[in-house]
């Protein structure tokens, strides 16, 4: 069976004042049915935008290129309609912020029964019987009367697993959950975390998580593609990217990071800071931050090109077993 | 032992520069600027550009526009665009005077209540209160009433009318930057109450009050012709703009005695608003630094 | 107690309680009680969930807030509210770093002129050193001296927090209190920003007091963890001891809950439950509504924060003689057989 999601030359140009910059240049991957597929970066590495471009969802003006084979449908070229009844249907979302995707207005309960109404064509009574369910799902406790509760009534926590609730309200086979716990404290992060877990296992799910922490992917992705100034660096399964990066960028990232079982080590930080959308270096977009970089770096941008257990883009390539 | 990191290259210069272009290429921004700057020139040159002379009465009277009498003459036989073109040198001068006025006057006071707090902040904000509630015509006819007619008095009435506006922006924003973490964090650092807001303070609220101040130059000119057009500001001979219009109503059948004063009111008031509102696109902290986010 | 022959504490809270009032609202205690202490040149790490208290422990440490009781004292002095009046040389070397770099340095100036603000105030450098001094402050945190010519959307975040942190360092500071100052950055500039901290706390002997809700942090960076819940200091102990073994089943949560990146698929823990309201905390221990734990005594009596053993403390009742057996281990297994997982 093909992947459920098959992106590849993804390209992403957004106006700016002066000319458009490129968010995403180039990018690959696939989504497999029923996997966590873990998308990592630091911020403006174009890893929302590539994912909100699948979805229709840029500002006006935005220019897309390549394709994004969902089901056999490239979502690039689906009129507006039909994309907008695919994403509603098939294609769930979740946000850091829940308080962007949830309606303050509006009860949980119609939030929940309004998508079903309209996608499913579940009559009323049936629809709030789903919207129990759904509720349930989620681990809300007292779901029925949380129905007749707002948004703002619960935790940050809470209300992540609302908007989760909403993402999968219609059954979706896909669901998108960008950087979902990053404004959340670790103990209610690590429930979201198992919840996604239980959720893609239970309904057959495939999860695309983006965050930009290496931790949080660590502990459900199944693969991940790690995103530096646009494109993909690397990406292969789990154990294999972070217990034996390839990438400079990768081994930069996990050093970085503080090891909840390394000793007193210090963090070992990379140099600098990302390039700014606008001014890109040539070559290899990593190579002024890289220990490793030779003049090819400089010159010539790296292809993304499978290499024993993963895909690599690196002319050096200084970790190889 | 600390490696120093790269600098972004952009200079602050095509950074400022770049958050201003998008104001300006407003094709509003620049008919406002284009229009208000025609005003402030006529009512400097009127005695060149003008061409008879606004006062005298030296033709025939009712004559519609024509190749002699652009706008055509009035009841006394005085050309009408000489004395829209000299109208121009009272209402602006005045509309810059009073919004001066209003404007020092209502931020000294708001700054006053929103770093003093508690009752000074009560007395200032309970007397804007007070104005606000009536609308600012007739309050602004009331305080002419009992000060008297005539121009002078018609400015200190909008000045009256017109100074809470900028005492309510400026004491909201003395309150919410002197929260800031950055007068906290500058406090911390053994500046004073008063230093924090020379220094961090006021400078960041000094567009905020310009935009408004450029906005409300169109509510000036338009209140300063209402009080002449209902009799208290400008006596007759002036050649004001809102008593022009009030001339024009009692002789309908000649139209162009109300329209060209009108359509003088109509142009600047516009083009203040306009220039404001750019303005306001251009200096607002917040429409900038999302331009700003846009890019990165 | 201060007076004799031991060491002057850097920066010691005692007691410190923080209420607030809204008219027809309950009294909320923010912190309801606090003590804790900084040694010279000591790195403490606070940590807790957000709600818990620790921004206003911050904010009345430096004199941001008043306390509604207990007390401040740094370096042995009693530390004032801010007034309108400028602050003391003296409590001006208390200094304090927000998390947010974006809103903590003033838009509309040079970086410069607000390096300069403190050097000109506190006029600790004649005016002649003063260009100079800024360039060795940009220095310290890792920035060429071009950047004072520029303003603070020029840069990074990273940088930002660099140079909020080079503000500070010109009050020549002994202390500075920390609120998240890792937040909101990104992983590669939060291990610069974190390095940076260590590096000049060791230079320049200062002291720091790392308020963080990332517990991994804290512990590649602080000599002493102090652990809050909902008001409260819950457990305190070196750095090293603390995470090999947590005494309070608060800090036992919060450790599992951290994930790692070792691409070993290890789910982290959840913590049942939320932090409670803080207008009304629960009765007895703080703790026990979510304490996989508690036993009778938890919801009737508080407990306090006793010494355990040399250097540790902690407040729980499973710490004392007449506790039950179970003490905390395999937390996992037991919410697991529970079903509270999740």
């Amino acid at each position: 069976m093909s992947a459920l999601l098959d992106v590849s030359r993804l390209r992403v140009r957004l106006p700016t004042g002066a000319g458009f910059a490129t968010i995403v240049d180039g990018v690959d991957y696939t989504v497999e049915r029923g996997e966590v597929f873990g998308v990592a970066g630091e911020s403006g590495s174009g890893k929302t935008v590539s994912m909100l471009a699948l979805l229709g969802l840029l500002p006006p003006g935005a220019v897309v290129e390549g394709s994004a084979s969902f089901d056999g449908r490239d979502l690039l070229r689906l009129p507006r309609r039909d994309l907008r009844r695919v994403s509603g249907r098939d294609v769930g979302m979740v946000f850091q912020d829940p308080l962007t995707s949830l309606h303050p207005m509006l009860s949980v309960g119609r939030q929940l029964t309004e998508h079903v109404r309209r996608h499913l064509g579940l009559d009323r009574h049936r629809a709030a019987r789903r919207a129990v369910e759904l509720l349930e799902q989620v681990r809300i406790p007292d779901p029925e009367g949380a129905q007749h509760a707002f948004p703002h009534q619960f935790s940050g926590g809470m209300r992540q697993r609302i908007a989760i609730a909403v993402a999968l309200a219609c059954g979706p086979r896909l669901l998108i959950a960008d950087e979902p716990t990053t404004a959340l404290d670790v103990t209610v992060q690590a429930g979201i975390l198992r919840l996604l877990d239980r959720l893609r296992r239970e309904n057959e799910l495939s999860v695309v998580l983006i965050s930009h922490d290496l931790g949080v992917l660590s502990s459900i992705a199944d693969r991940l593609s790690i995103f530096y100034a646009g494109r993909v660096v690397e990406s292969g399964r789990r154990e294999g990217v972070l217990q034996r990066p390839r990438h400079p960028y990768t081994r930069a990232l996990l050093d970085a990071l503080p090891h909840p079982e390394a000793g007193d080590t210090p963090l070992i930080a990379i140099a600098g800071s990302p390039p700014s959308v606008g001014s890109r270096p040539s070559g290899c977009s990593f190579h002024p931050r890289c220990p490793y970089a030779v003049a090819v770096c400089t010159a010539d941008d790296p292809p993304l090109v499978p290499v024993d257990d993963r895909r690599l883009a690196c002319h050096v390539d200084p970790f190889v077993a | 032992m600390i490696e120093p990191v790269a600098l972004p290259g952009r200079g602050l210069g095509r950074r400022r520069r770049a958050a201003m272009r998008p104001a300006w290429r407003q094709p509003l921004a620049l008919v406002g600027a284009a229009i208000a700057l025609a005003w402030l020139l006529a009512a400097i040159f009127a005695p060149l550009v003008a061409p008879h002379d606004p006062l005298a009465q030296l033709y025939p009277p009712y004559q519609a526009p024509s190749g002699s009498h652009l706008f055509g003459t009035d009841e006394l036989g005085r050309d009408v665009l000489s004395r829209v073109l000299y109208g121009s040198r009272i209402s602006l001068p005045l509309a810059l005077l009073l919004v001066a006025l209003a404007t020092a006057i209502g931020s000294v006071l708001g700054a006053i209540a929103g770093y003093f707090r508690g009752l000074v902040d009560g007395l200032v904000m309970r007397s804007t209160d007070l104005v606000f509630a009536f609308p600012a015509i007739i309050l602004a006819m009331v305080v002419t009433a009992v000060l008297g007619r005539g121009l002078r008095n018609a400015v200190l009435a909008i000045v009256v009318v017109a100074w809470p506006a900028y005492a309510r922006v400026v004491r909201g924003l003395v309150l919410s930057i002197g929260d800031s973490e950055y007068v906290q964090s500058s406090r911390l650092l053994g500046s004073s109450a008063r230093r924090a807001l020379y220094k961090d303070v006021l400078p960041n609220i000094a567009g905020q009050v310009l935009v408004l101040a450029t906005l409300d130059l169109g509510n000036a000119i338009l209140l300063l012709s209402g009080l002449s057009f209902l009799g208290l500001g400008a006596q007759p001979p002036d050649a004001e703009w809102g008593s022009m219009v009030a001339t024009g109503t009692q002789y309908f059948q000649y139209w162009w005695m109300g329209t060209f004063p009108g359509l003088a009111i109509f142009t600047a008031v516009l083009a203040f608003n306009f220039l404001g509102d750019s303005l306001r696109d251009a200096f607002d902290p917040q429409t900038a630094w999302r331009a700003e986010d846009a890019r990165t | 107690m201060t007076t004799g022959p031991q060491p002057v504490a850097a920066l010691e809270l005692r007691d410190l309680e923080v209420a607030y009032e809204h008219r027809g609202r309950p009294r909320v205690r923010a912190v309801a009680g606090a003590s804790l202490t900084v040694e010279r040149g000591q790195i403490v790490g606070l940590v807790g969930e957000s709600g818990c208290g620790k921004s206003s422990l911050a904010r009345a440490a430096v004199g941001l807030l008043e306390p509604t009781a207990g007390s401040v004292r740094f370096e042995g002095g009693e530390v004032t509210p801010l007034t309108r009046r400028a602050r003391s040389r003296e409590l001006a070397r208390l200094q304090m770093v927000f998390q947010n770099p974006y809103s903590s340095l003033n838009p509309r100036r040079k970086v410069g002129s607000q390096l300069a603000d403190a050097l000109t105030v506190l006029a600790r450098v004649p005016r002649s050193g003063r260009r100079g001094r800024l360039a060795e402050l940009l220095e310290l945190v890792g920035l060429p001296a071009t950047a004072a010519g520029r303003y603070p959307h020029e840069f990074s975040g990273g940088q930002r927090q660099r140079i909020a942190i080079a503000r500070t360092l010109a009050a020549d500071p002994s202390v500075l209190v920390l609120d998240e100052p890792l937040a909101s950055l990104d992983a590669s500039a939060q291990a610069q920003i974190a390095n940076l901290l260590v590096n000049l706390s060791r230079e320049l002997e200062l002291s720091l007091l790392l308020i963080s809700h990332d517990l991994a942090i804290v512990r590649h960076v602080a000599d002493t963890v102090c652990v809050m819940y909902l008001g409260v200091m819950v457990e305190t102990a070196p750095t090293r001891p603390l995470w090999d073994l947590p005494l309070h089943p608060y800090t036992e949560a919060l450790i599992g809950a951290v994930p790692h990146a070792d691409g070993a698929g290890f789910l982290p823990e959840a913590l049942p439950g939320e932090v409670p309201d803080p207008a009304r905390p629960p009765s007895g221990c703080r703790f026990h509504p979510r304490c996989p734990y508690a036993f009778e005594r938890c919801p009737r009596e508080e407990p306090a924060l006793l010494r355990v053993v040399e250097g540790r403390s902690a407040a729980c009742w499973l710490q004392t003689p007449e506790a039950p057996p179970a003490r905390p281990a395999d937390q996992a297994g037991r919410l697991a057989t529970e079903g509270r997982l999740e």
